[in-house]
């Protein structure tokens, strides 16, 4: 499903090329499990954002579904990510002054989906999550396995067939951190393929499929 | 995203900083409220005037002694030049254009009025019967100037005179006196107030030739000539014109219509309000430079809120019409509480000062309005293209 071929991203810092990916060829199937281990500034982050279209490549190009997506334009690329690709991030970041709800309905409303069908959604992502009694509360009044649990729901409520999860358990004690992973790897058994960019060993094992990267290289 | 949901989630973000919101709304509702306020004041001063032009009466020819080289009055009238007098004749003679209904001939002067042991200072105007018609005065008691008999020693006063003279005892037959003669009260004339700058209320009209006499003058002030209708002014103009100019044996007069002189008053007083109107609207712009400063603030407080909505599917023009959306819903309700200000402005104004029509004209509202709208967009572009062009990577790690 996501094919990378003789990917490359570099900056310019200063008047030096600075290489955060190094010609990188990955292939992920739908419905895989992926975790993405290495030291900081390896391009773990760099390589998740490029797949879920937040960057471009400098060179190389990056496929999904048999299309290439590098060549799109920002409308296009919008839509793609609205459609195939839910983000779930360290810090959370859900909107501070929107409910639990919400947060959770904002990839629906910007994606266009008219109001009834998207409080039915809401609600059903809600119970799922076991949230149905927060889902008036704002973010401060949640705790942080609480607020990754409205996150996770947020990046899942578009049913995306990408989730790219970067260092979802970062802020969390160990306990509220693995039950999101279980949250997660749930989601890998409905066909939903996993990347998870993670720093702890324990975590990354359970991945079906590991990699690790040092200086902007897969490395197996 | 849909319209309404833009709509509501640009809203949503607007009620969560209410004191911005609140400060940006009261800039612009200021502009918009002096705008209205300032227009109408603008406007009322026309209408003032043009009220006071047609109380004066209707399809009126004026006839001045003196000539003026243009159109307008000359500084030699101003100055009180008379180089020939106008004459009781010289009115008469207007009557003889198929143009002219009526006229009334009107000279002025100002003497004291007693009556027992009460006595003030008055204006006295002389004329004949026709002016009550040609004036469209109105009589509160008695009768008017008589139409023969007009060297009689009659009077008609004013209702604040009358007042002063008599209190509520009818002065209808009574002898007062005027200067060194004595007149019989004839009429009251109805409460009208100012016109033109006399005040009627406060005036004691005699026939002309007992005002000659009191003053010791020959001449007259002026000659009210009233064409038969609307159509006939110009023809009573020129009439009138050629008629003194064969009695007086050159251009010694001047003639103008009350329609000249009301289209210059209305053009100058239109200038005014224009002129006051668009200082107004500078405040506008004030306001909106305002708005363009805090929709900055807020697209740097909200870099990692962007950068999120972007992650979640948001595109580049999405985020540009959220922003615009916000500029917008601000600047509405922004001119429309402005609008309330301003109209409550111009009803306080109205309670105040009752004789002055004031009433923000629909043009002027409207432009406001416009200007509010206008700005809150033009000054929030900038803002919302800097939102649009935010890197999403950096945006999202807040950098």
């Amino acid at each position: 499903m996501i094919s990378l071929e003789h990917v490359s991203r570099s900056f310019a810092v200063g008047d030096q090329q600075v290489y955060a990916l190094r010609d990188i060829s990955l292939d992920i199937a739908a419905g895989d499990y992926v975790s993405l281990m290495g030291p900081s500034g390896s391009g773990k982050s760099t390589l998740l954002n490029l797949i879920g279209l937040l960057d471009r490549p400098s060179s190389g190009t990056y496929s999904l579904d048999g299309k290439d997506v590098t060549a799109l334009n920002d409308e296009e690329q919008a839509r793609v990510r609205s459609e195939k690709i839910g983000f779930v991030f360290q810090s959370f970041n859900l909107v501070p002054r929107l409910t639990a709800a919400m947060n959770i309905e904002l990839p629906l409303i910007l994606a266009g989906i008219p109001s009834g069908k998207r409080k039915a959604r809401v609600e059903g992502l809600l119970k799922d999550y076991g949230l149905s009694d927060r889902a008036d509360h704002r973010p401060d009044q949640l705790s942080g396995g609480q607020r990754q649990r409205v996150a996770i729901a947020r990046a899942t409520s578009m049913h995306p067939s990408i989730l790219l999860a970067d260092e979802p358990t970062g802020n969390l004690d160990q306990s509220t951190g693995r039950e999101v992973i279980d949250l997660l790897e749930i989601l890998t058994e409905q066909n939903v393929a996993l990347i998870l960019v993670t720093h702890d060993p324990a975590i990354g094992g359970r991945a079906r499929r590991q990699l690790h990267m040092l200086d902007g290289r897969v490395i197996g | 995203m849909r319209p309404i949901d833009i709509a509501s989630f640009a809203s949503h973000s607007l009620q969560s900083s209410r004191t911005r919101t609140l400060l940006m709304m009261l800039a612009m509702s200021i502009g918009v409220g002096a705008v209205v306020v300032l227009t109408a004041l603008g406007e009322g001063a026309r209408l003032y005037v043009v009220n006071q032009f047609s109380s004066l009466g209707s399809n009126l020819v004026l006839v001045f002694p003196g000539r003026t080289e243009t159109a307008g009055i000359s500084p030699g009238m101003l100055l009180g030049q008379i180089p020939r007098e106008l004459t009781m004749e010289d009115a008469r003679a207007l009557l003889k254009s198929r143009a002219v209904s009526r006229i009334a001939p009107m000279t002025i002067g100002s003497s004291e009025i007693s009556y027992g042991p009460l006595n003030r200072e008055v204006v006295v105007l002389g004329s004949t019967s026709d002016l009550l018609e040609v004036r469209h005065m109105e009589l509160a008691l008695g009768q008017f100037l008589p139409s023969t008999h007009e060297g009689e020693p009659v009077c008609v006063l004013g209702a604040k005179i009358r007042h002063e003279l008599f209190g509520n005892a009818s002065p209808i037959g009574k002898w007062v006196r005027l200067g060194d003669r004595r007149f019989r009260v004839i009429g009251v004339m109805g409460s009208q107030g100012e016109s033109m700058g006399y005040n009627t209320d406060e005036l004691v009209i005699v026939p002309v030739s007992a005002a000659h006499m009191l003053f010791n003058n020959s001449g007259l002030l002026r000659i009210l000539v009233e064409a038969k209708s609307r159509d006939s002014i110009p023809r009573a103009k020129q009439d009138a014109e050629s008629i003194l100019l064969a009695r007086h044996g050159e251009r010694d007069v001047t003639v103008i219509t009350q329609d000249a002189v009301l289209a210059t008053f209305d053009r100058i007083l239109r200038a005014l309000t224009l002129a006051v109107g668009g200082i107004a609207a500078i405040s506008l712009s004030v306001a909106g430079v305002l708005i363009m400063n805090v929709m900055l603030i807020a697209v740097s407080q909200r870099v990692k809120e962007i950068g999120l909505l972007k992650a979640l599917g948001a595109s580049s023009s999405g985020i540009r019409t959220l922003f615009f959306t916000e500029a917008a819903l601000l600047s509405i309700a922004g001119s429309i509480a402005g609008l309330a200000l301003g109209e409550a402005g111009v009803l306080t104004i109205a309670k105040a000062y009752p004789s002055l029509p004031v009433t923000a004209p629909w043009w002027a509202v409207l432009a406001a309005m416009g200007t509010a709208l206008a700005t809150g967009i033009l000054f929030s572009v900038w803002p919302a293209r800097r939102a649009a062009r935010l890197d999403p990577v950096a945006a999202l790690s807040g950098r």
